[in-house]
């Protein structure tokens, strides 16, 4: 696969304009037969949301799991903050990054997950302050004051001691933000942050998502909330079978979709 | 609840509590007359046997020797389970790795170590003298800086651990791999997608999760090692069956002697799952919404006046026709 990379090497130069924090340009991915990513070109500035998305299946959870390199790409170039995810290019050949290096990176990249995954034997405030101390070296009663503090600006302050089978579906989601927080991430992934919540639950995760949004963090979302994509979205990306099918302002995107195939997605869902 | 439920209307009065003749069981009255007869012949032959020399159990029970093969057999146990557990950590790790090379020896080594008696192991490390005369450290295939004699290494005491520790490794590597693979991949990735590296993803975040599943199968591990450990008899390391037959050869008291050091077994296995129930409990934090009371708990709250009042929350569990119902 490292020889498919190879091939496109007039591509890599250095993507550094301080703005640019998500770059993607022809990203491929395939699992085994099947092509779930055929060519995604995208850009996400910094400080900006862009909201993803389109039917299941469509490829919208696979890009972002590339992002952060829980998954690796087949083909074309992918920059987070200027530098290439999970490579590194030096005599003109793509070296794959040690282990070591690739959790440095994903250190800057917070992901909140559809089914939360909170560690299910630590209180929340212990799953907010675990990578801080044990990665990030932070000491103990720091890493404790910040969680703390963390939990409080997501509603939790009262929750710090629960453990999450203690929590409601919204408590989880929020405890998973609060603790991709407690990294100071540059970035933050969400990829279905309030598909599995009860519909009286979503609000809540939102209006820490939209605060988030509003305190100028960059934001990648996959979601079905059109509401949340039309208030909150600076982009919106609409994803079909592995391609973007259309790409713009979310208001525009939403009332007025050139083309069919958004139509058809989108006259199911609202 | 009124104010929704406006179908239902009329009445709230609970209706007539119902008084029904409960169904008879016949079989369980000729089930308990059955085994109280046997239960009467079990003990009538208990006491009025003599061949159980129950005054030489008794004798025999705080005998030094035996109460030295105590002690041998409860060292062997904790030091081959430990060194056991930690050897099938190292080799679940191992098989579930992606580099081949250290699933496949993983594999090999699980499939010999289950694959041949553990006895023969044991007797095996006891006569590895004759397999190796010297055992020494140096350049492989060059020269030896330093040589041991195999039978002054590998003592009687060390062959009973080899024996015991590299089979139990084995058959915790399998536990703990199951164990492993039974938590969610969705943790591991929340893992690494807050920078942690794999082994400190196995550490910190998989591994005391598997515990709820590795747990009870090692408490059985223990009981069989406790168990098990009786087989180094026959490499003459002084456990408790051994001290047993040295004293039986002796006083040709096969039986009754035979029988203390069941007592001892049974008095052993019995420490083992008290402290198995402890630990379980330990490792079920944030499985279970409340953790249920100890049985120590629920006896305080029992006799703390707790027949008055049944809402004690805590008394989760019925026991027996004692409680409040």
């Amino acid at each position: 696969m490292s020889e498919e990379l190879g091939v496109e090497g007039s591509v890599t130069q250095a993507r550094t304009a301080t703005t640019e924090m998500v770059r993607a340009e022809r990203v491929w991915k395939r699992f085994g037969k099947l092509e779930v990513l055929k060519g995604i070109d995208l850009t996400v500035n910094q400080a900006e949301v862009m909201c993803i998305i389109g039917p299941s299946g469509s490829g919208k959870s696979t890009f972002l799991r590339c992002i952060n390199h829980l998954e690796q790409i087949n083909a074309g170039r992918l920059w987070v903050d200027g530098e290439l995810v999970g490579y590194r290019e030096r005599g003109g050949r793509l070296h794959e990054l040690p282990d070591r290096e690739v959790a440095a990176k994903r250190r800057e990249i917070g992901m909140v997950f559809q089914h939360f995954n909170l560690f299910p034997h630590m209180t929340a405030l212990g799953n907010v302050v675990e990578a801080p101390i044990k990665v990030s070296r932070v000491s103990k009663h720091e890493a404790v004051a910040r969680g703390r503090e963390l939990l409080d600006r997501v509603g939790l302050g009262d929750k710090v001691d629960a453990y999450p089978s203690q929590m409601s579906g919204g408590q989880k989601q929020r405890v998973a933000i609060a603790r991709a927080l407690a990294m100071q991430p540059k970035l933050m992934l969400f990829d279905e942050p309030t598909s599995a919540l009860d519909p009286e639950l979503v609000g809540e995760v939102l209006d820490v998502m939209r605060e988030l949004a509003r305190s100028g963090m960059t934001m990648i979302v996959v979601t079905h909330e059109m509401g949340f994509a039309r208030e909150v979205g600076d982009t919106l990306v609409f994803m079909d079978e592995g391609f973007i099918v259309e790409a713009g302002n979310p208001r525009e995107v939403l009332s007025n979709p050139q083309h069919e195939r958004t139509k058809l997605f989108l006259s199911k869902v609202l | 609840m009124s104010d929704t439920a406006t179908g239902l209307s009329s009445t709230t009065r609970q209706p007539e509590e119902i008084v029904a003749v409960p169904v008879r069981h016949p079989g369980r009255w000729i089930a308990t007359v059955v085994i109280l007869i046997l239960l009467a012949m079990l003990v009538h032959s208990l006491i009025s046997n003599d061949n159980f020399g129950w005054g030489t159990v008794f004798d025999t029970l705080f005998q030094n020797s035996i109460l030295t093969g105590v002690v041998h057999t409860i060292e062997l146990t904790v030091l081959c389970m430990v060194l056991g557990t930690i050897g099938g950590v190292i080799l679940a790790v191992m098989r579930l790795s992606p580099n081949p090379i250290l699933s496949w020896v993983s594999w090999l080594y699980i499939w010999f170590f289950r694959g041949t008696p553990l006895l023969v192991q044991i007797l095996f490390w006891g006569y590895i003298g004759a397999l190796f005369k010297t055992v020494g450290l140096g350049i492989p295939f060059g020269p030896q800086f330093v040589t041991f004699q195999t039978q002054s290494l590998i003592t009687v005491f060390l062959a009973a651990v080899l024996g015991l520790a590299l089979n139990e490794a084995a058959y915790m590597a399998e536990i703990v791999r199951a164990g492993i693979l039974s938590i969610d991949q969705g943790q591991t990735e929340a893992a690494q997608s807050l920078g942690m590296s794999a082994l400190m993803t196995m550490r910190r975040i998989v591994l005391p999760q598997a515990m709820r599943v590795i747990i009870p199968p090692t408490g059985n591990e223990t009981i069989s090692m406790l168990k098990n450990s009786a087989l180094v008899s026959v490499i003459a390391y002084l456990d408790l069956l051994y001290a047993a037959q040295l004293i039986y050869s002796r006083n040709y008291q096969t039986i009754p002697v035979l029988l203390a050091a069941s007592i001892w077994y049974l008095f052993l296995t019995s420490l083992l799952t008290i402290g198995q129930y402890y630990i379980e409990r330990h490792y079920s934090r944030g499985a279970a919404r409340e953790l249920p009371a100890t049985p120590i708990q629920r006896l305080r709250a029992l006799l703390s006046g707790g027949g008055t009042t049944p809402a004690a929350d805590t008394t989760t569990l019925g026991h027996g026709g004692g409680g409040g119902q």
